[in-house]
């Protein structure tokens, strides 16, 4: 019944782009991006709560593979290889990375971001000699969003599978105390490796679907920061240790932005870093938990409540 | 060549610590990661271009007036917007997300109104700009006095850390913060100090950079980058260690833009940063400290 | 459930909002206006370059225009504009999602580009697709005849980076045949897509020139600190430096040289070199530094259009793309003058009709504005033009510059 319904769900959401013209399914496709990014992002960072700034990594190695790879091989065949990339690549950096812890995490992955950004331009300059690259694929935009539709269906189902699975349960161990999940005989390295390289893959493809829309391509356009941060905040908005958190946070946050870009177009800078205070100071657990809090606040029931979100 | 080469990576990683001092400081004594701290080196930048355009004050005056402002500012930010996270967390690790959110949103406002108020043209004034001959190469002067202040300033950190009473219990709180109030160190108010005097330092440092680089309101990020890298590098807390990992680090893009190839300068910085966590991953230097 | 959460993050907004409406409020609706869209960089790292030749432009031709009544339509009415703008937030996303709804909801009558290469390509196929012209002027590509073809109603406008590197190459050639410089050339290159243009195409040209390059690196976007690189180029016996750089590496270049007494024959700088500001990084001694672009700064429609630029925004326009971009706007009120609203008719006379503008005759070819100034260099207050060397207004170059 469950299942039925969440195809039902999913073929409505599929006919959208009919029925809201051009401008709403751009808006969809980059709802169906930024859900998905924060989705697979609070997959890793959600229950080990390692805050992760390396998305724009993965999600511009997966533009730039669609790039370099568009003209040679079938667009199937590009996703397949980017994620395959994105994959590889993340299970180095996991490899290596993963018992740095706090602090050092934010910035190594902040760091990742910009040296892949820089090696791949050296590279690009030195080797290949063309930094610019072009995307002349017949994608439109509804093609774009129903792939990322079918992406984020997909990231959303991993993600209340690997809750439910034995992986799910050691993962909440592990965020609540290291140590009692190495006493009970975690293995946390490779838990968190498992989970990074699913996050990072998927987060990669996000990238490659959507490189198509900008046509050029450079470095510093899919190398943007900026996605890295907006998906930390969304995520964090509905609550990265619930399955349907980061849905929450992203969805009313992008339609925000949408909003504030196009009412004050001088102010953005200004409006985006009060909302985020107003996140941090107003809306500390994200958006879902305050929700419950004003809930079982008015009918006073609120043992059952945050099972019933957990499973929903 | 190798002379002259150590000497220029020398200042300019001296710039790099001069950066990185404040961001050491905030973080290690108020354990607060402020990301908006390249916007606050770069309301000095405006503030002492300003006084220097339209007074005529020379930047080192300037130095005068805003960093007493920066030590207020620091105070203000620390008082009003980051009491009420540090209240709510406990001491938890919760207190190090909602800083870096917080200090994050505020980045965004600070740009913001440096946009509003000064565009978004590059800014840029001309003070001491003669070079001066030394080891066989030619060093601007400003870059020279950045390059000495820096020094001084972190010598002078270091010594005040080490030797004067204040100086101790600042280091209590960044060693021990949670039985630093047992020896009878008001915790809260020191924390404020240390942010203040954080921010006191970017102040500093702001107005020294301005003196030789074009700046534009949306650089900040850029300043806070490189000095979050020194101070990763340095060990969180650790002056001399923001000191020397500056300095190595002006050192190894200078010789890998002279021997190697300038295109690798960033990666080179990038590679070294991301080689030093995964050997330490507490910073070269070690545990917190002076 | 997202009803709920999107009300809980309204009832979060800061107070400041609502100051900040009073700021957007819509003009006093005149009779049936023109709207006109554009979605450019206000934030984020474009905002700098959008900041000095885009917005300033499009906010004084649409204030000259409405103080004249308004856009003169064929019947000889005028109709007031009526802007629509958008933050791209420099993200090519939300670029091509702001194209989207100027077309599509806002239903605008025309669409001004945003600023830089990536960002008219970006938008171009959905331009191409709603059917509006894109006279896309801050775009240096070498590929422009064929998107010209590919998006018939699209203009390209600034020429590509290979014209700009072979105009060079040739003004020096002609100072090395005089003997006034050395055949050494050194080089630098900012590592993005337009300094990779330039350095690609100049390399060739260099040698096919007799020239050696002594020094060839590139360095990447972000430095800003030369003194490393300049310290070998200055060991390098070359008479001719050129850095295909980008701003603030442009202004910073030049002040080390500055510092370190670095004097070359020829000191060419990419981006930046024909800023207003860059007066202000030399101290003043800019006379003789030579970089991308260039006026005819003894046309007397360049000195109106420089003095009103300085009188309404605050400060002269630069020496490269502002008048372009400024011109490009004049095509486009007298198009609309010519045949109206329509999107075809618009397209084909903007493609073949000439047009009267500030920098003067213009005919575009092949949908692409070929008659540019490629070299220009410092003499006295302006940034004249050198280069192409035979067209009317050109200036004789300084060659050697005087020393700092």
């Amino acid at each position: 019944m469950r299942y039925l319904l969440a195809v039902l769900a999913l073929a409505a959401l599929a006919t959208l782009p009919m029925v809201f013209g051009d401008y709403g399914t751009g808006m969809l496709v980059g709802l169906a991006g930024y859900v998905t990014l924060a989705t697979s992002w609070a997959m890793f960072s959600g229950p080990t709560r390692y805050i992760s700034l390396a998305t724009v990594a993965f999600f511009g190695v997966g533009a730039y593979t669609v790039a370099v790879l568009n003209e040679v091989l079938p667009y199937p065949l590009v996703l397949l290889a980017a994620a395959g990339i994105g994959a590889t690549m993340a299970l180095l950096v996991g490899l290596s990375t993963l018992r740095l812890a706090g602090i050092y995490f934010v910035i190594f992955s902040f760091g990742l971001a910009e040296l892949v950004r820089q090696l791949i331009t050296w590279f690009e300059v030195n080797v290949t000699g063309t930094l610019g690259r072009y995307i002349f694929l017949d994608l439109e935009a509804k093609h774009i969003f129903w792939q990322l539709l079918a992406l984020g269906a997909a990231t959303l189902a991993l993600s209340a599978w690997i809750r439910r699975s034995r992986l799910g349960l050691a993962l909440r161990v592990i965020g609540d105390d290291e140590t009692v999940a190495a006493h009970s005989g975690i293995n946390l390295a490779r838990t968190k490796l498992v989970l990074f390289v699913a996050s990072a893959t998927i987060i990669t493809l996000v990238g490659a679907i959507q490189a198509p829309r900008w046509v050029y391509v450079e470095p510093s356009i899919v190398f943007n920061p900026t996605v890295s941060f907006l998906t930390v905040i969304m995520a964090l908005l509905g609550g990265a240790t619930r399955l349907w958190g980061p849905l929450c946070g992203a969805v009313p946050l992008f339609l925000l932005f949408e909003w504030l870009s196009a009412r004050f177009p001088d102010h953005f800078s200004i409006l985006l870093g009060l909302m985020f205070m107003a996140v941090v100071y107003a809306l500390p657990d994200g958006v879902l938990a305050a929700l419950e809090k004003f809930r079982s606040k008015g009918n006073g029931n609120s043992a059952t409540k945050p099972a019933k979100e957990a499973n929903a | 060549m190798f002379l002259s080469t150590l000497f220029l990576g020398l200042v300019l990683g001296g710039t790099y610590a001069l950066l990185a001092l404040g961001l050491s400081l905030q973080y290690g004594i108020a354990r607060i990661m402020n990301l908006a701290y390249g916007e606050f080196m770069l309301l000095a930048c405006f503030a002492v271009t300003m006084m220097f355009t339209s007074w005529g004050l020379g930047p080192l005056w300037g130095l005068l007036i805003v960093v007493p402002l920066g030590y207020a500012l620091g105070w203000i930010i620390h008082t009003v917007m980051m009491r009420p996270l540090i209240k709510r967390s406990g001491g938890g690790g919760r207190l190090e997300v909602d800083t870096i959110l917080a200090t994050f949103g505020l980045l965004f406002v600070v740009q913001g109104l440096m946009l509003v108020t000064f565009g978004s043209d590059f800014t840029s004034y001309s003070y001491l700009n003669q070079g001066i001959g030394i080891l066989g190469t030619t060093i601007a002067a400003n870059r020279l006095i950045a390059f000495v202040v820096s020094l001084v300033i972190g010598f002078g950190l270091y010594a005040m850390l080490i030797r004067t009473r204040w100086g101790r219990a600042l280091r209590a709180v960044s060693l021990a913060p949670d039985s630093a109030y047992l020896v009878g160190i008001d915790v809260g108010k020191l924390g404020r100090q240390g942010f203040a005097l954080g921010g006191a330092l970017a102040a500093a440092g702001g107005a020294l950079v301005s003196m030789f680089q074009t700046f534009s309101a949306t650089d900040g990020v850029v300043f806070t980058m490189k000095a979050l890298i020194v101070v990763i590098m340095g060990g969180v807390g650790n002056i001399l260690g923001a000191l020397i990992a500056g300095l190595l680090l002006g050192l190894a893009e200078t010789f890998v833009a002279a021997f190697i190839d300038p295109g690798l300068t960033m990666a080179a910085t990038y590679t070294m940063f991301l080689a030093v966590l995964l050997w330490r991953p507490t910073g070269l230097f070690g545990k917190a400290g002076g | 459930m997202s009803q709920n959460t999107r009300r809980a993050v309204l009832r979060a907004l800061p107070l400041a909002m609502v100051s900040a409406l009073a700021l957007s409020a819509p003009l006093a609706a005149q009779e049936d206006p023109v709207t006109i869209g554009y979605a450019v960089s206000k934030s984020g790292p474009n905002a700098t370059g959008a900041g000095i030749t885009t917005i300033p432009n499009y906010e004084l031709w649409v204030k000259e225009v409405n103080e004249a009544g308004g856009l003169e339509m064929p019947d000889g009415s005028r109709r007031p504009i009526e802007v629509v703008e958008y933050d791209d937030r420099s993200s090519a996303e939300d670029l091509v999602r702001a194209i989207e709804r100027l077309a599509t909801q806002d239903k605008v009558d025309l669409i001004l580009p945003p600023w830089g290469t990536g960002g008219n390509l970006a938008i171009a196929p959905l331009m191409d697709r709603f059917g509006y012209p894109q006279l896309a002027v801050t775009s240096v590509t070498d590929m422009a005849p064929e998107f010209a073809k590919r998006w018939d109603r699209s203009f390209w406008m600034l020429g590509g980076g290979h014209d700009y590197a072979t105009a060079l190459v040739e003004t020096l050639a002609a100072a090395k045949e005089a003997g006034t410089i050395n055949d050494k050339v050194a080089m630098i290159s900012v590592a993005d897509g337009f300094g990779i243009d330039l350095v690609k195409a100049a390399r060739p040209a260099f040698e096919e020139a007799g020239f050696e390059l002594v020094y060839d690196e590139s360095y990447p976007l972000g430095t800003s600190d030369f003194a490393a690189i300049l310290n070998e180029v200055q060991g390098s016996g070359a008479d001719s430096f050129v850095a295909f750089s980008y701003p603030p590496g442009s202004f910073g270049v030049t002040k080390q040289a500055m510092t370190a007494g670095f004097n070359p024959k020829v000191f060419y700088i990419g981006v930046g070199g024909a800023f207003p500001v860059y007066g202000k990084i030399t101290e003043g001694k800019q006379e003789g530094v030579m970089s991308i672009g260039g006026v005819d700064a003894m046309s007397p429609a360049i000195e109106e259009y420089f003095a009103k630029h300085t009188s309404v925004i605050g400060n002269p326009p630069d020496s490269w793309a502002s008048a372009i971009t400024y011109a490009s706007l004049e095509m486009l009120e007298e198009a609309v003058k010519r045949v109206g609203l329509d999107h075809e008719a618009l397209a084909g006379e903007l493609s073949t009709g000439s047009f009267d503008t500030v920098i003067g005759e213009v005919k575009l070819e092949d949908n692409q504005l070929r008659k540019l100034w490629w070299v220009g260099q410092w003499q006295g207050e302006h940034f004249v033009a050198v280069s192409p060397a035979d067209r009317e207004g050109a200036a004789a170059p300084v060659i050697p510059k005087p020393e700092w």
